[in-house]
């Protein structure tokens, strides 16, 4: 009697392929795993060739010598690999104090004021804006202003890029510190600013660096908003803050489209350097949260 | 006990001095400040865009969004051909990386591999993310032209009167950037659809295999439809990012002032108009680019903040379930 209400087609239990939903099941994992692999092909294709191409012209005078022009043998991009640590200095002196103190206030004093969310709308805005467009802003402001392309306008239009990265994961890192610290410190008789500089900044140190470190990974792979802030100069950086200035990102981009294949092995060579200063930072920012915190 | 009266203890505990109440309502002021100035950032964007452009709206008004000759010699600018093409590329673009990107999250998520091996995964995916566009153009003029030009000859010959694959692949076109763009968006649909799979209570999961539901029943059935807000707003949100990447369309597109319906044609989008004629503009063709860029401002804002709302209210909807 009671067996009857049992259905009568349920499978036997256990595992067998011939069970058609295991099948399916096997199948579609599968070929899940199959696609996965296959999204991540160009990845490591991208790699390969940078290692073989770009590899090809790598030598201690890549980096010291200027790049050639038109249809010239030798040079290097010692200038684009300058260029570009000017220009992402620039863009840190603008966006870090600016993008640390915003942290700050939306961490420590903000609470859920409206100009705090305000604020952080503001931030999630500029990180979703087309970077070409910190380029167009940077163009307005002070390439017509002034006149010239220029390090200071690409600096500027790296730094818009920079903000919102550097605020948003300061402030999460500033979220993260425990708030008895702050209790005990005020305890103590800090005021807030003594407590903010001297007990939560350092405790929250290794995750403002890890934003820090990808904001500038972000800015050094930049290349939409060079193009016509900072454009691009056969020449060494010599303090000419005024003047166009070469960055690696423009060299590689400009190169591409050459007809001559020294000018694209270099191309090869930039691309190849610029990415390994790009995975350095970003494994660097990797290892800072890797930190165990025990607090 | 008159022991301990007559020695007090030393004053520790004193009033903050001046200098400390003084400089507090001052770092308080100064944060203040800078947290405003993020937002004046922001708005002066978007002023400084539109006060550039204000001369071009003027003159051209909404016939620029609807025209489709760019000639700055004749000072005739319209920017129909590009809309198209942003819109063009990114469709294919999110078609594939939206397919991809989701079957990536679910491997990423689902416990298809071992704790260790989805973690050298999910960073695999973030590796992707930080390599320069600009590099993935390089790779796409140099690796995946030649590669898609044999298969794209064979489809043109077999099938030329197929819209999609009506011309032959000359170089840069169509193709060539929508994949790379699927490649750049990947990343972002991946992490925002994985976060969305993971907030599925995991008891609902539960239930389905404790019903004797195998493990993709339980995707289809339960993983999915429940994230499918989440992932909704992932799309969104890479849309987003495909409207606005400009390197890899500036270099792969073809920077033809045209559209086409054919995958192997060349074509344009907003972002790499920008900076192909950015660099080399006369003074009435940036007021042009400046109303180029407002629109193209504007796409993206709108895009951004709708796949922001979904995502708020895909994961507000899963509240009551926890």
């Amino acid at each position: 009697m009671a067996q009857s209400s049992l259905p009568s087609n349920s499978a036997p239990l256990g595992f067998s392929l011939a069970n058609s939903r295991t099948l399916l099941d096997r199948v579609l994992t599968v070929l899940a795993i199959g696609f996965s692999l296959f999204a991540l092909f160009p990845l490591f294709s991208v790699l390969y060739m940078l290692l073989v191409r770009g590899g090809e012209l790598l030598s201690p005078s890549l980096f010291t010598e200027l790049t050639p022009g038109a249809g010239m043998e030798g040079g290097g991009i010692g200038n684009a690999v300058l260029g570009t640590l000017v220009v992402v200095a620039i863009a840190s002196v603008l966006s870090l104090p600016l993008g640390l103190l915003a942290a700050i206030y939306l961490a420590e004093y903000a609470e859920e004021s409206k100009l705090g969310t305000l604020v952080r709308f503001a931030g999630k805005v500029l990180t979703g804006m087309p970077s070409i467009l910190a380029g167009v802003f940077a163009y307005a402001l002070v390439v017509v202003t002034t006149g010239s392309f220029s390090a200071l306008a690409g600096g500027v239009a790296m730094s818009v890029l920079m903000v919102p990265t550097v605020m948003l994961t300061a402030e999460q890192a500033l979220r993260a510190v425990p708030e008895k610290m702050r209790m005990a410190a005020l305890g103590m008789g800090a005021t807030r600013m003594e407590t903010t500089l001297r007990v939560v900044l350092p405790t929250a140190l290794p995750g403002i660096l890890t934003g820090v470190m990808l904001a500038l990974a972000r800015a050094m792979g930049e290349t939409a908003p060079l193009l016509f802030t900072a454009l691009f100069s056969d020449y060494w950086f010599e303090g000419q803050f005024g003047s166009p200035i070469a960055s690696l990102a423009v060299l590689i981009y400009n190169f591409s489209g050459s007809p001559f294949p020294h000018l694209v092995k270099l191309a090869w060579a930039a691309s190849l350097i610029l990415v390994f200063l790009v995975l350095v930072l970003n494994v660097g920012a990797q290892l800072l949260i890797r930190r165990p915190k025990e607090i | 006990m008159s022991a301990t009266a007559a020695t007090p203890r030393p004053q520790i505990a004193r009033p903050p001095t001046a200098w400390q109440t003084g400089s507090n309502v001052v770092f308080r002021g100064l944060t203040h400040a800078f947290a405003g100035a993020v937002v004046v950032l922001l708005a002066g964007i978007v002023f400084e865009v539109m006060r550039h452009a204000s001369g071009a709206m003027a003159k051209y008004g909404a016939g620029f969004v609807t025209g489709s000759v760019w000639d700055a010699n004749r000072n005739e600018f319209g920017i129909l051909p590009e809309i198209g093409g942003t819109l063009y590329t990114s469709f294919w673009a999110l078609l594939l990386a939206g397919f991809l990107g989701v079957t990536l999250a679910l491997v990423l998520s689902q416990g298809f591999l071992g704790k260790r091996s989805e973690l050298v995964m999910k960073n695999v995916v973030e590796l992707l993310a930080a390599i320069p566009s600009v590099v993935y153009g390089l790779w796409g003029i140099f690796v995946l032209v030649p590669l898609l030009r044999g298969p794209a000859g064979f489809l043109n010959d077999h099938f030329p009167n197929f819209p999609l694959f009506s011309t032959r692949l000359s170089g840069p076109g169509i193709l060539p950037a929508s994949l790379v763009l699927a490649i750049m968006i990947l990343p972002t649909v991946t992490a925002v659809s994985r976060e969305a799979m993971a907030a599925v209570p995991p008891r609902l999961a539960a239930a389905a295999y404790g019903l004797g539901a195998t493990r993709w029943e339980v995707i289809f059935r339960v993983t999915l439809p429940t994230a499918s807000g989440g992932i909704f707003g992932a799309l969104v949100l890479g849309l987003g990012r495909a409207f606005g990447e400009t390197m890899a369309l500036a270099m792969l597109a073809g920077n033809a002032p045209n559209f086409s319906w054919s995958l192997f044609s060349p074509g344009n989008t907003l972002a790499a108009l920008l900076a192909n004629h950015f660099p080399e503009a006369g003074e009435f063709e940036v007021g042009a680019l400046m109303y180029a860029a407002l629109v193209l401002l504007l796409i993206t804002l709108a895009v951004n903040i709708i796949g922001s709302l979904i995502m708020l209210r895909a994961t507000a909807g899963l509240k009551g379930l926890r």
